[in-house]
């Protein structure tokens, strides 16, 4: 099995990962930086329990490999720090198991960052990207609205 | 997880990726050319895709241009899905492509890599067949500029070791009258049932479509029917019915029976949505 040294930029820091170049990124963060905020689920980019920000974007980590991301910023759940959306969440009760809640919010984070005007179309368009299983859907809707409206 | 290792290369320059593939080929790795790279993913970790060797093509230069040259609209192989719905210079291609997977998919989803896909819905094909784009694909015997209507059978006609790096679509087609319809069997999100994308060019109507066969196509006969004025709305799409390619797809996200019950009332919706029915 051929190792590679590489070097990720992730959560502001840049860090050191030996990975094969089959790697994807959700196994480089969760298993090599022990960043588990990014959930495996499906595993074939259909569920984005995985989401995390590449370069401000949401992008499925299980659908990128490790050595595609290097010279990117990389933000993961770990990385949200007191954002709005993180409080709507909260506020809004949209999680019930939890486990599909930090690939919406970083989905829902980048929605808010690249189109803070967004109407329903644009964010029913987004959103489909994720799966909830608990079917929260209208709690999560409510959150992400309530923080685009007070933008 | 993948399970088999590969080399991984980055080329900058068209003929390093040409030459990488042949030297790696004579070297029996089974050079892959990839962009969004999701296919390699979601197919390699069920053994459906194998490679010892990847060839990213998403730096090369020619192959990110999205821009006019002259009265063409041109656009490189490697710019993902999301960039060319953002930027919305050709309305149908972007109506299409926003149709395709999910919008988190669609940032690393390429449009060569969709377009030249295993799966076979590869839907952003169908604007460029129903423009009658040019495409430009490179190999080991250089480039060349080909009618998309004669490389694209069923699936892009590439060599070995060949590569698409640009499709370019004259505008008149962009400014065109379109309609682009994708039906699932329920809901809005999920695997097509039918994909349907047509142009009104003057008084006729093009018709491409997608996830009816195993392979998507653009059919002069089934245009023929359609636009045959001199029947009623009912003989006309009845006619076309009758020209389709085969087989007609029969799986888990329709009969085939289903599936010809849909594409006549798309192709009813078609006619009307583009004032074409009388």
């Amino acid at each position: 099995m051929k190792m590679q040294i590489i070097d990720l930029h992730v959560n502001g820091t840049l860090r050191t990962v030996t990975v094969r170049f089959a790697d994807t990124l959700l196994y480089a963060i969760r298993g090599k930086l022990g960043l588990t905020g990014a959930k495996p689920g499906c595993l074939n980019g259909d569920c984005g329990a995985c989401t995390v920000n590449v370069d401000g974007w949401p992008m499925k980590s299980c659908l990128m490999l490790a050595i595609e991301a290097v010279g990117k910023n990389v933000t993961t759940i770990e990385g949200l720090k007191n954002t709005s959306i993180q409080q709507a969440f909260i506020e809004n009760f949209a999680f019930q198991c939890g486990y599909c809640t930090p690939g919406f919010i970083m989905n829902c984070h980048s929605l808010i960052l690249k189109h803070p005007d967004a109407d329903d179309e644009t964010i029913k368009e987004w959103l489909e990207s994720n799966i909830c299983r608990c079917t929260g859907y209208a709690e999560i809707e409510k959150a992400v609205k309530s923080v685009l409206e007070k933008k | 997880m993948l399970p088999f290792d590969f080399d991984y290369y980055k080329p900058t320059k068209l003929n390093e990726a040409v030459a990488l593939y042949q030297s790696l080929d004579k070297k029996e790795k089974k050079p892959m050319f990839i962009s969004g790279g999701t296919e390699l993913i979601t197919l390699g970790r069920i053994n459906l895709a194998y490679t010892e060797a990847v060839i990213d093509l998403k730096e090369i230069t020619e192959c990110k241009v999205m821009k006019f040259e002259g009265d063409h609209l041109v656009y490189g192989s490697t710019l993902t899905l999301t960039k060319i719905e953002e930027t919305n210079l050709f309305p149908l291609l972007t109506k299409t492509a926003s149709e395709v997977a999910d919008h988190t998919s669609r940032g690393k989803i390429t449009l060569g890599g969709n377009i030249c896909a295993q799966i076979f819905y590869r839907e952003t094909v169908l604007p460029f067949l129903l423009a009658d784009s040019q495409v430009m694909i490179v190999g080991s015997e250089g480039m060349k500029v080909v009618p998309i209507n004669d490389i694209f059978k069923e699936q892009l006609q590439l060599k070995n070791g060949e590569f698409l790096v640009q499709l370019a679509t004259d505008k008149r087609f962009i400014e065109a009258p379109y309609i682009s319809i994708k039906r699932r069997q329920q809901w809005d999100t999920g695997y097509p049932l039918i994909t349907v994308a047509a142009l009104k060019m003057g008084e006729e109507v093009r018709v491409a479509l997608s996830g009816l066969c195993p392979f998507p196509f653009r059919s002069k006969k089934l245009e023929d029917s359609l636009n045959n004025r001199e029947w009623p709305i009912n003989d006309r799409v009845d006619a076309a019915l009758a020209e389709l390619p085969r087989p007609i797809l029969n799986d888990v996200e329709g009969s085939s029976d289903y599936r010809l019950f849909v594409l006549r009332n798309l192709l009813h919706d078609v006619l009307e949505g583009l004032d074409a029915s009388f």
